[in-house]
């Protein structure tokens, strides 16, 4: 009895080491080396695996950062600049230099202010509803709020305002890591820079139809008047396909375009309360004046609290229609 | 035993309300709105401007490139835009408008009624030329411009000639109509096109739910060597091109294949009226039989209506829209995409105007995929629906291209079939989209 338990447990043992054997052998034999600094930049990345640097997941952009002499092209948008000169300090090579940036909704076509026209009951997608028809408003552009954005956020940052129908961007939580643009089958977010204190001004339509048929959907459509291109002091605003818009890099924040739009589709977000002044005569200055909304405007009182973006032309039903 | 094809397939209600009344001419609309792309391929590029004086029947676009059709306009009287106008879903695409002012015809066109043989000795090429001209396409839905199909590459060799009499789709009886009424110039038509293929024999197929068509037809074709009818077993699609070719030939087209990679052209029944029309007695196609039907519709007709006509005037002259409205559909149930837009126009491909009512089109809410694989018992193309599904949700179309989603033919066999109610045919038309993008892109 005792024999068969002996041989039984010296065959395994042999057999293990007869396999140990080959396995280092193997080993050997097939060794690949790795540089070692893949892992420990891996470990400086956010490890969040979203793929917003263009590579597959971190470990992807750490080899690249490795291996590639020059690095200026590559960047990680969840980690930021800070990540980044770690990574570049480690390694011994110049960072990357980018602003930062934050991912902006760029429709401002809430219930009240597109009608919808149709009840859809297709699945609940925004690029089902995009691939067989308008949507539920007539807006051949804007947004659908099925929330294709939502669910490919790995971080959780975007959420469909139920009132507005709209979908809401934390900027505390949004890392620019472009998922949502490429999501998108209207291409209506895009990544804009963050801004000096948070604050920005953007066009917040991307209808490319004429006035006449964007404003007749939608009352807070761009409607290619120019008005924001003749007053902007630093030629930041071009005109093209129906559309304005507003070069985040060029925009100096000025916020001249912003009462002169005709349709309140230019938004300013994080700027403070803008301070009464007496009408300088100037057609201008009286927009300025009905937009006296702003001091009351959510976003604009609560910069600290983290109000999402998009929520600013929300409150402007006062204002006279036919300022056009 | 009859003839259908043999992997999967539904039977849906057939409810064909409509199937008793005569094709009925619709009185001329007071503006047609006619669109510049009523096919599949590139849209015509327009050749009248704003002002224009048009006569019906003259030519108002004209084909851009191979896979293109001509497009004339339906009526006299003056264009008031060539410009952007929202389609049946609300997109808008460029179309042109013209304010009605009577029926003034283009000279040439021969407008009687009475059935004319075509001259004999017609070259298949100069056959061929006027369905060009004519602006001829595929009137069974898919609108592919007829010419093209009947250019048969010289590699390959058309062997029999395919008339689709099916029409599967509940509720639609235009082509079953047309059959009734216009058997004549239907097997003109069909001579006509064999000529032009330089085939021998041709099958009409027609569902045994079309007694008075298959008889009607099988009376005309009597001694008639070259024409034979076949009657088919009632099965949806077997409207479908590859599904026919299956039922009638026994032959199977292969996997992203083309009919003629078996030897066979498939033509719909109104289309070979369109080729009488068009090469006998040189009238485009401006006009085409709509079936206006549905549960709440006061007289379910059959209407010949001129392409861009707006569909709300075709249901006000069946009675008007009734209040249990829930979904306007173009086309049939199955395939058809619901009209949001009532005032889009009739287009060539506009073979039915369907209002459901509010608890039939409701869809009911969705469960979780069992894997009951009814989808898969369904599926005509032998693909596997549930499993598409799944990764169009996820967005993986290379995937999706593994699984065949190319092959789809979007018959809606699944989402009418699926216990849980998914939106199967949702997700596998967005991923058979995507998919034809990366085809596209590989390709250059």
């Amino acid at each position: 009895m005792i024999e068969i338990l002996l041989y039984t447990v010296l065959t395994l043992c042999l057999l293990g080491a007869v396999a140990a054997m080959v396995l280092y052998l193997v080993a050997r034999k097939f060794y690949v080396y790795e540089d070692p600094r893949i892992d420990q930049v891996e470990n400086l990345l956010p490890l969040a695996n979203c793929g917003g640097c263009g590579y597959p997941g971190c470990r992807g952009l750490a080899d690249a950062l490795v291996k590639n002499d020059d690095i200026t092209s590559l960047y990680c948008p969840v980690g930021g600049t800070d990540t980044m000169n770690r990574v570049a300090a480690f390694l011994g090579k110049s960072a990357p230099e980018k602003e930062p940036q934050i991912a902006e909704v760029r429709c401002g076509g809430s219930c009240g202010k597109r009608p919808r026209i149709s009840i859809y009951d297709g699945a609940y997608s925004c690029a089902v509803e995009h691939s067989l028809y308008s949507g539920e408003t007539g807006c051949n552009y804007g947004c659908l709020g099925k929330g294709d954005c939502v669910v490919v956020c790995n971080f959780d940052a975007i959420a469909v305002n139920p009132e507005t129908g709209i979908p809401e961007v934390d900027p505390a939580k949004c890392t620019a890591c472009g998922a949502c643009v490429r999501a998108c089958p209207r291409a209506i977010m895009e990544l804009r820079k963050k801004g000096v204190k948070d604050r920005r001004v953007w066009v917040n339509c991307i209808n490319r139809d004429k006035g006449a048929v964007s404003r007749k959907l939608c009352t807070v459509s761009c409607i290619a008047c120019g008005k924001c291109v003749k007053t902007c002091p630093f030629e930041a605003i071009t005109l093209q396909d129906n559309l304005a818009y507003i070069d985040p890099y060029k925009c100096r924040l000025c916020r001249k375009c912003v009462p002169e739009c005709p349709t309140s589709a230019i938004s300013e977000i994080n700027f403070p309360p803008k301070k009464e002044t007496p009408a300088g005569g100037g057609k201008g200055e009286g927009n300025a004046a009905v937009r006296v909304k702003d001091p009351t405007s959510p976003s604009a009182t609560s910069v600290s609290d983290g109000i999402p973006a998009g929520s600013v032309g929300e409150s402007d039903g006062n204002r006279p229609p036919q300022q056009a | 035993m009859s003839r259908t094809f043999k992997i999967g397939g539904v039977h849906p209600h057939e409810n064909k309300l409509s199937r008793g009344a005569a094709i009925e001419i619709f009185p001329l609309p007071e503006m047609v709105t006619v669109p510049l792309s009523q096919h599949i391929g590139a849209p015509a590029v327009p050749a009248v401007v704003k002002g224009d004086k048009v006569k019906t029947g003259q030519l108002i676009a004209s084909a851009a490139g191979f896979v293109s059709a001509n497009i004339h306009s339906p009526v006299s009287g003056t264009v008031i835009s060539v410009d952007q106008v929202p389609d049946a879903g609300n997109i808008r695409r460029p179309a042109v408008t013209i304010k009605v002012d009577g029926d003034q015809w283009e000279e040439g066109i021969d407008t009687s009624a009475d059935f004319r043989k075509a001259e004999t000795g017609l070259d298949p090429a100069e056959i061929t030329r006027r369905i060009a001209e004519g602006g001829i396409v595929g009137m069974g839905g898919a609108t592919f411009p007829t010419q093209v199909k009947l250019s048969v590459p010289p590699t390959k060799k058309a062997q029999f000639l395919l008339i689709n009499g099916v029409e599967c789709e509940p509720y639609l009886t235009a082509d079953h109509r047309l059959m009734l009424e216009k058997g004549e110039e239907l097997l003109e038509g069909v001579k006509l096109l064999a000529r032009a293929l330089g085939v021998e024999k041709s099958f009409i197929g027609i569902e045994k739910n079309k007694p008075d068509a298959i008889e009607h037809l099988m009376k005309l074709t009597v001694g008639d060597p070259q024409i034979a009818v076949i009657p088919l077993k009632v099965k949806y699609p077997q409207g479908g091109e590859k599904q026919l070719i299956e039922a009638v030939t026994k032959r199977q087209v292969p996997p992203g294949g083309l009919p003629l990679d078996v030897g066979v052209v498939v033509q719909n029944v109104g289309t070979a009226v369109a080729v009488y029309q068009a090469v006998v007695k040189r009238k485009p196609l401006i006009e085409r039989v709509v079936t206006v039907t549905g549960k709440g519709i006061e007289r379910p007709s059959n209407l010949l209506v001129r392409v861009g006509t707006p569909v709300t005037s075709l249901i006000a002259h069946c009675g008007g829209l009734p209040a249990s409205a829930g979904k306007v559909i173009g086309g049939g149930p199955m395939m058809g995409r619901a009209i949001s837009n009532l005032e889009s126009p009739v287009t060539k491909g506009t073979s039915g105007i369907l209002v459901m009512n509010d608890n039939e089109s409701a869809r009911k809410p969705s469960q979780a995929c069992i894997k009951c694989a009814k989808c898969v018992e369904v599926c005509p193309m032998n693909l596997e629906p549930y499993m598409l599904y799944k990764l169009g949700i996820r967005n993986m179309f290379p995937e999706m291209e593994e699984y065949y989603a190319t092959d789809c033919i979007e018959c809606g066999s699944c989402s009418f079939t699926c216990p849980a109610s998914l939106p199967l045919l949702d997700y596998i038309r967005l991923g058979k989209g995507e998919v034809m993008k990366m085809i596209r892109a590989r390709k250059n």
